[in-house]
């Protein structure tokens, strides 16, 4: 904890709804403590902006401790700010110069549209986990947890892609705005698992449409998400959603009529 | 009135009382399922399992979540792990044990028979959580790994890295989202409930604002389950994310549903110290941590060397002097007091004094550095993130911070709140912690609720109640909107000078200094005091710029506050009148060589407080305890 204090000029996106205009607009940040996060910074300046009567900035945000997904913006171009594998709520500080400028943005993708200032809708991600990002088995059924044995290389391997958080850095760091490496996550987790391999084609196959229905954009793997990504998900979990896609895609089967005597 | 705390829980010995229980419970065919609706309030462990569970029998469920997204409740963020008598590690563990140390953890304020029936369920709730394909940690042979947590002589706790909240809620989420796509729940993101109404003496729906355009809706169902988290953030800063509110649990308490042990809050041993007045909230470093690491302060008052310059003889490792047998593994509430008594004597670290250490060097020289990296990795590297320090080079520095309440709605064995029809699940309700929690037993507990509990109690309320059918422009509904409507047009009109926030904070002052981890009749005298001073000035001086039809936090805010300061009012009441120290609640008068003292003869009861109207006194109701299988014992860890 150093103690210091620094001073800042902001350049923040305000936008008043959905269907508006948004522009610019410059505040000062004064005396900000070095040990405070980004977002008790940014509330600074709203407790001042309130005081003087006008509307704070409106963000999302809510555990602030990295692990909700709520958080994010862009802050000089890029999305989480400049700190590796870090959200804004766990951003501090201490990472900044005194004196610095910076412009602070929303995650921009047709996919996820403006709500205001630096909100912006996500329900997208929702839509693509509907689709199939889940094991279908009711609760009552499950077996012992031990009855099914799993390499812990696979269980740490399917972890590391389940640790996703769902922000949307990967989308608005993209320069198609694809949601590759979100979806690719989850079907990385699952079909990692011997849980999720009744249902892996179907999944595959109904999630990466989803992905498309939703209109993010296509992946030519630059790896921004990557490196945007505050959970370290890595680039082959693209690979593997494609290699599960062509194979469900090769080896798909009509589905049968159910039906029953009696 | 005494009817009204009948906690209806079944004959017969513990072993088989949820047995029993369910064969009597009233069925649905599946034809009639489809005909009845449940609206579920809160989306995280307890919500989301709750709502999946009914999705999957068959009824119409309505969920409502004031996030954007139900993955982002804040059980998202629990870290260490969940227990469950699995007994997979052979160390002795069973349901009876697990039921043992829950019911002796709290300090033996809970139910018998809900703990019993927490434990007993348990088991399945990790089966249930590894079909969903919850990537839990494993040993080198595929078995399931397990780690030691507080108050417990058994490895029981599963975990999934230090992420184990959110690979469970993204577990249970996924179960419900697949529920919506099957089109059985109707998901409403950003709605946060401001009412609830009760007709013909049932709750019969709720009454929410749309958090992106201000509009006042209205929700009708056969019953309902509120499952809206806890109130820590009543101190402002606490572990508990920004949005965690007590507004939904208070207007509940409002219209009929009592409020039990508001004074029961865990304060959490192990969190990053407060570094300034612009801090926002605290972040908790996992109990896990506490496996590894050993908690010292230095032996000398005033000691102002860098940790690694003092010498071994010259530390004192407080918790292993203290507690030989539990050693850094003493349950929360004890583990807290300590620290703070090291920090009054004038032995606490870090430029302000209210810091105690947490050292990993022993076991990083004996498991080495990539073992503990593997075990923490993610939490040593958030701590660096926050402090700017590394723990792998000196012990982290850590201060007991507000994380968890024990208290909340009054439910009965069948999660029923004093409001028929009324169900609360999770940290919401005060059920199975009585007056302290065990580490890694909040997930297990918002699981069993949902999972295990709710799909049978609510089928046989639903099975046996008469309801007539409603729709939402039933006069009841009507009176509550204009409720809402009044409420909200008062916060808008106050155009005072001061925010939402510096109120909050004022609140959080009083609320930490005087009913925080020691407590005394002279504090909380005076907090009574202060309180009421607080909610004069907020509604004299309050200001929230902005439209009431749109996004509007600082509205949001500003709601959430003036129920704390209600809350906190009546936590201070529950915290004078019961004259004794049991678990987190500790008063200074009652103690025995530092550890809290029970007076089982006078308050061995749950109480459950009754809203008689507004600026009118709370009635204090009794539920007796009684303990047919556990001996009511002064609980040691020494």
């Amino acid at each position: 904890m150093s103690g210091k204090h620094i001073n800042l000029t902001l350049k923040v996106w305000r936008q008043k709804g959905p269907k508006d205009h948004g522009s610019l607009v410059e505040y000062q940040a004064k005396n900000v403590s070095e040990d405070a996060s980004f977002l008790e910074m940014v509330d600074s300046v709203n407790e001042e902006l309130i005081s003087k009567g006008d509307e704070p900035i409106a963000f999302d945000h809510d555990c602030r401790e990295g692990i909700c997904g709520s958080c994010g913006f862009v802050i000089d171009g890029e999305a989480h700010g400049p700190l590796k594998s870090t959200t804004v709520c766990q951003l501090h500080m201490r990472n900044f110069s005194d004196g610095a400028t910076l412009t602070i943005e929303p995650f921009r993708a047709k996919s996820f549209p403006v709500i205001k200032d630096l909100m912006v809708d996500r329900s997208a991600f929702d839509r693509i986990i509907s689709a199939g990002g889940f094991i279908s088995v009711n609760n009552g059924n499950a077996v012992d947890a031990n009855a099914v044995l799993i390499p812990k290389t696979d269980a740490d391997e399917a972890m590391s892609s389940a640790t996703c958080i769902g922000c949307g850095a990967c989308v608005a760091a993209c320069k198609n705005a694809s949601a590759a490496l979100f979806t690719s996550a989850k079907i990385s987790h699952m079909a990692l698992l011997p849980q999720g391999q009744v249902e892996r084609k179907e999944r595959a196959l109904n999630m990466v449409a989803a992905m498309d229905a939703q209109g993010f954009g296509s992946c030519t793997t630059t790896g921004a998400c990557e490196a945007a990504c505050p959970k370290e998900i890595q680039l082959t979990n693209i690979s593997r959603m494609n290699r599960e896609y062509f194979a469900a895609t090769a080896t798909k089967r009509p589905k049968h009529k159910d039906g029953g005597a009696g | 009135m005494a009817n009204k705390l009948d906690n209806k829980i079944p004959s017969g010995p513990i072993e088989t009382k949820w047995t029993n229980a369910k064969f009597n419970n009233k069925l649905v065919n599946p034809a009639n399922k489809r005909k009845h609706s449940v609206i579920v309030v809160g989306a995280g462990l307890a919500g989301a399992s709750a709502a999946a569970s009914l999705g999957e029998l068959g009824y119409k469920v309505k969920v409502f979540c004031v996030h954007e997204s139900p993955r982002r409740a804040h059980s998202v963020a629990a870290q260490g792990g969940i227990n469950a008598a699995k007994n997979y590690q052979n160390d002795g563990d069973s349901t009876y044990r697990l039921f043992y140390d829950t019911i002796k953890g709290g300090d033996f304020r809970a139910r018998e028979a809900n703990v019993f029936r927490l434990a007993e369920v348990s088991a399945k709730i990790i089966d249930q959580m590894v079909a969903q394909g919850v990537p839990f940690a494993r040993e080198y042979g595929g078995t399931l790994s397990n780690r030691s947590f507080g108050g417990a002589q058994v490895s029981r706790t599963f975990y999934a890295r230090g992420q184990t909240g959110q690979q469970l809620l993204l577990g249970a989420y996924s179960e419900m989202m697949r529920q919506v796509d099957a089109g059985n729940i109707e998901l409403r993101y950003r709605r946060e409930m401001l009412d609830l109404v009760v007709i013909d003496g049932k709750a019969r729906g709720i009454i929410v604002r749309n958090l992106l355009t201000g509009e006042i809706e209205s929700h009708e169902a056969d019953a309902v389950v509120l499952a809206s988290g806890g109130y820590s953030n009543v101190f402002f800063l606490s572990t508990n994310a920004m949005n965690c509110a007590v507004t939904a649990a208070w207007k509940a308490h409002k219209r009929g549903a009592y409020f039990a042990n508001p004074c029961y809050t865990q304060i959490h041993p192990t969190c990053i110290p407060v570094h300034g007045e612009n801090q926002s909230k605290l972040t908790l470093m996992s109990e896990s941590l506490r496996n590894d690491g050993r908690i010292w302060v230095p032996k000398l008052v005033g000691d102002k060397r860098h940790p690694n310059d003092v010498p071994e003889s010259e530390r004192d490792y407080f918790l292993e002097r203290i507690y030989p047998s539990f050693g850094n593994l003493a349950p929360r509430d004890v583990a807290s007091r300590q620290a703070k008594y090291c920090c009054d004597e004038g032995r606490g670290v870090s430029e302000t004094g209210k810091a105690v250490y947490l050292d990993f060097a022993d076991s990083i020289k004996r498991l080495g550095q990539d073992k503990i990296s593997e075990r923490y990795g993610n939490l040593f590297e958030m701590y660096d993130k926050i402090t700017g320090q590394n723990p792998y080079q000196q012990p982290m520095m850590i201060y007991p911070a507000p994380h968890y309440t024990m208290g909340g709605l009054w439910v009965d064995y069948n999660l029923e709140s004093t409001v028929p029809g009324l169900f609360v699940a999770g940290e919401a309700n005060f059920s199975d912690h009585g007056a302290n929690r065990l580490g890694a037993s909040a997930l297990m507990q918002g699981l069993a609720d949902g999972y295990f509990v709710l799909p049978y109690t609510l089928g046989n309320y639903l099975g046996g109640a008469k309801l007539d059918k409603i729709s939402s422009t039933h006069d009841g509904f009507k009176a509550a909107v204009d409720n809402v409507m009044k409420d909200i047009s008062k916060l808008m009109n106050i155009k005072g000078n001061r925010t939402a926030d510096s109120f909050h904070k004022e609140l959080g002052h009083v609320m930490w200094e005087y009913c925080g981890m020691a407590r005394s009749e002279v504090g909380l005298k005076k907090a009574l005091q202060e309180i009421p001073k607080i909610k004069e000035e907020f509604w004299n001086n309050l200001r929230i710029p902005g439209d009431v039809n749109y996004i509007n936090a600082e509205l949001e805010k500003a709601g959430r506050v003036a129920d704390f300061i209600e809350l906190g009012e009546l936590m201070c009441r529950d915290a004078l009148e019961r004259k004794e120290s049991c678990g987190g609640h500790f008063r200074e008068e009652y103690q025995v060589d530092g550890e809290a003292q029970r007076d089982d003869t006078n308050f061995c009861h749950v109480a459950a407080w009754e809203h008689t109207g507004d600026n009118k006194p709370e009635v204090r109701h009794k539920e007796e305890l009684t303990f047919d299988n556990v001996h009511l014992a002064t609980r040691s860890y020494k």
